[in-house]
């Protein structure tokens, strides 16, 4: 009887659910393609953004928010390259929506489309937190940013056919000012090309080939493995060697390792948004490149 | 009353699988399919144009490349047909090893030191399992887990998961098929698998936060509860987490027990809601209900002259069971530091015929009506104070009640509340290994503490485990 009255109750709350929607639902599983998201659909699309810019995306559970929200999304926007391998498959199992299943339309994975960098050799966990596809934090070159808005545009249109014109329009508008953006950034960031940086984690592979910054060294001896006092030891003495300007770190992550190796090879402190809401003025995609590059300039000096 | 849920339950199982058979076309349809069709082709223009400036910006992007002749980035024409290349450490599985499922195996030992003896274990005023208990002394491993999961096709996918046990044996723990791939929220299961009751059962052991489970759980649930048989789950279309469950099993394990009948043993229905409060709060809430028929369910139960006798039941057993648990990380990142709080309450009534030592191990078999409430919870923080370690505590607390024993209460009743107390202590140096401490007190039996001390390890390798919340 009660399973009988739970079936009725599950149609009844279905019927009104359908028929209340109207936008395109997306579920962005990091903050910049949230904001990308938005760039492109515009008034057409509600965004969720399912992790902020303070939390590791690798590093989250399979909340009920997130299943709640994956249950009404039509399109999902991940990062891939098993960034999010840890709580994406599970969000959308739990959640019974076959429409962002992966391989449907409703599914959008950003890594295949841009070219990967660190993609490892050796596939081993002994290696630390490797990625077999590649090192997934895309976003922090504002080139893969370009190469992922078109195919996003053109999912949106695919989803949601009739607006497909608006999204054309849209994606237009935002190739023209992210080209003219591109460009001035990289005229600004000129100072920073061969500049030699420490790095707290292996986060930054697509910002420092996109600047030409020099990484001599990262605050981790693997991959996701906390720096030991040993090995920050002998990095020192490496630093004394092969000195470096800075030591940067996302805005995620403990001061800790930073402070410790800033104070004693004499590097200064640079933190970065790393995505869109790092900090309070990271607040749109634009912003946050341009917060970066300002940042970078003034560890550089 | 079984029979009469799992017709409705096949029914809908039914209905959906159904749902994308044939239509008639009628010439309105045609119409439609005619308009769609349009809309189909002007999106695929959409499409095509876009795809078209990406690749004038793929070309841009490989001269500029070219220039910078120390960066290898591969000229990025393959942006226009998106599959990458397969990455050079991982060769594309061709032939029969390209569907090679998702492997992944769990390891764990232990090291015991109890002050009483537990063979001799009893959780005073409740029938309990032979798995109850703290177990062996000294060293030994715990159970292993080895888990295969996969998509079957394009409606199924399944999970296999086998239990090795120290003493060479091996149990199917979970192993279920189910449809991720129907629409609105509904999600069937069947198979084995641990029932979708309270927090803590659905988890498997090596994620708990402690060695051994709740009193309660260890009480009222033999551990841990699962059924062979379907369940179907429903996720509601809203902003807050709802998710409604039922159902239906051979009801083999306890509280129920083997029947040899053709219809079902136990049926459980349950709901949960959850959510988050701001960046920093997750929180999720349930309700649950067991019900089961045993016939001749045998367990033991401390008497009153201090003996374990074996106790056989027939009757009804119904269990409610609310739980909540609440996870706190500064601004959503757990990694530094984060809290963990969660609780869970039980309250069981069982009524029917209780026979004292059946197979008069003891002396006389006696066998009279017995009816019962009893209830029990537990409550335990978790909390990580810097990254990598944890500290735990929890209190666990079972209330006998006051059982009608009829003519077996000169043998039965004790009327003592069990209760106990742990702390542990965790380092996890890794997403996949994990070191524990644990000291217990544990005062199941009347004028006995026993103390508990663990040591504990839990190796996890091969496919990426979820993060469960």
């Amino acid at each position: 009887m009660k399973t009988r009255w739970l079936i009725t109750l599950a149609f009844a709350a279905l019927a009104v659910s359908t028929a209340a929607r109207a936008d395109l639902n997306v579920f962005a599983t990091v903050p910049e393609w949230g904001a990308l998201a938005s760039e492109l659909g515009g008034e057409k699309v509600k965004v969720y953004t399912a992790t902020n810019a303070l939390q590791d995306p690798h590093h989250v559970e399979a909340k009920p928010s997130l299943i709640a929200r994956a249950r009404s999304a039509d399109l999902i926007v991940a990062t891939g390259a098993e960034l999010e391998i840890g709580w994406v498959p599970l969000v959308v199992q739990q959640a019974g929506n076959p429409k962002v299943r992966p391989g449907q339309p409703g599914y959008f994975e950003a890594a295949p489309l841009v070219p990967m960098l660190e993609r490892p050799t050796r596939l081993d966990r002994a290696e630390g937190d490797v990625h077999p596809l590649g090192n997934p934090h895309i976003q922090t070159d504002p080139r893969n940013i370009l190469r992922v808005a078109g195919p996003l545009a053109a999912r949106l249109a695919e989803l949601d056919a009739a607006n497909a014109a608006y999204y054309q329009s849209r994606y237009k508008a935002f190739d023209e000012k992210w080209r003219a953006n591109i460009a001035r950034w990289e005229k600004e960031a000129a100072p920073l090309r061969g500049v030699p940086v420490v790095v707290q984690h292996k986060g930054f592979p697509y910002l420092e080939e996109w600047l030409g910054l020099k990484e001599v060294a990262s605050l981790e001896p693997k991959p996701g493995v906390e720096p030991t006092v040993a090995y920050m030891t002998e990095l020192l003495a490496t630093l004394k060697q092969q000195p470096a300007k800075m030591v940067i770190r996302a805005a995620y992550q403990s001061d800790r390792p930073s402070q410790w190796i800033a104070e004693r090879a004499n590097l200064k402190q640079v933190v970065l948004p790393f995505t869109v809401g790092g900090d309070d003025k990271a607040t749109t995609l634009q912003a946050l490149f341009d917060d970066t590059i300002e940042r970078l300039l003034k560890g550089a000096q | 009353m079984y029979k009469h849920t799992l017709v409705p339950a096949a029914f809908a199982v039914a209905a959906l699988l159904s749902a994308p058979a044939a239509w008639a076309a009628t010439d309105n349809e045609l119409a439609e399919i005619r308009e769609q069709m349009r809309q189909l082709r002007e999106s695929y223009e959409a499409r095509l144009t876009a795809l078209e400036a990406r690749l004038r910006e793929a070309e841009a992007n490989a001269a500029r490349a070219a220039a910078a002749a120390n960066v290898p980035a591969p000229a990025p024409t393959a942006a226009a047909a998106p599959p990458l290349p397969a990455p050079t450490a991982v060769p594309a599985a061709s032939g029969i090893a390209a569907f090679n499922p998702a492997i992944s195996a769990v390891l764990q030992g232990r090291y015991a030191n109890l002050s009483q003896d537990p063979d001799r274990y009893a959780i005073a005023g409740f029938q309990q399992t032979p798995d109850t208990g703290p177990g062996k002394r000294g060293l030994s491993l715990s159970e292993s887990e080895l888990a295969i999961s996969a998509n079957v096709d394009d409606k199924f996918a399944a999970n296999l998961i086998v239990s090795l046990s120290p003493d060479n044996s091996v149990e199917v723990e979970e192993a279920y098929g189910f449809m991720p791939s129907l629409p609105n929220g509904v999600v069937p299961k069947f198979g084995r698998f641990f029932s979708g009751i309270g927090y803590l059962n659905e988890q498997h052991q090596h994620v708990w936060d402690f060695i051994d489970a709740p009193l309660a759980y260890q009480a009222f649930l033999g551990g841990q509860l699962a059924q062979d048989g379907v369940q179907l789950k429903w996720v509601a279309p809203t902003e807050t987490f709802v998710e409604l469950g039922a159902e239906i099993g051979n009801g083999v394990n306890f509280p129920g027990n083997d029947r040899d009948r053709n219809g079902a043993g136990a049926a459980s229905i349950f709901a949960h809601v959850g959510g988050d409060v701001g960046a920093s709060n997750s929180w999720r809430a349930g309700l649950s209900y067991l019900t089961a028929r045993p016939r001749g369910r045998i367990s033991t139960q401390l008497d009153t002259a201090g003996n374990l006798a074996d106790l056989a039941f027939s009757g009804s057993s119904h269990l409610a069971i609310a739980d909540f648990v609440w996870k706190y990380a500064p601004n959503g990142n757990a990694q530094e530091t984060n809290f963990k709080l969660q609780g869970e309450y039980f309250h069981r009534r069982e009524h029917g015929d209780l026979t004292y030592d059946p197979n008069a191990a003891l002396g006389v078999p006696n066998s009279d009506a017995y009816s019962a409430r009893q209830g029990g919870w537990y409550l335990q923080g978790v909390w990580q104070f810097m990254p990598l370690w944890r500290f735990g505590a929890r209190y666990d607390r079972l209330d006998p009640g006051h059982p009608e024993y009829g003519s077996n209460a000169d043998l039965l009743d004790i009327g003592f509340h069990p209760d106990r107390v742990t702390a542990m202590v965790d380092y996890t140096p890794s997403e996949f290994s994990r070191f524990r401490i644990q000291f217990a007190n544990d005062r199941t039996r009347p004028g006995v503490t026993d103390h508990e001390f663990f040591l504990q390890y839990i190796l996890t390798l091969g496919a990426h485990g979820a993060h469960r919340f």
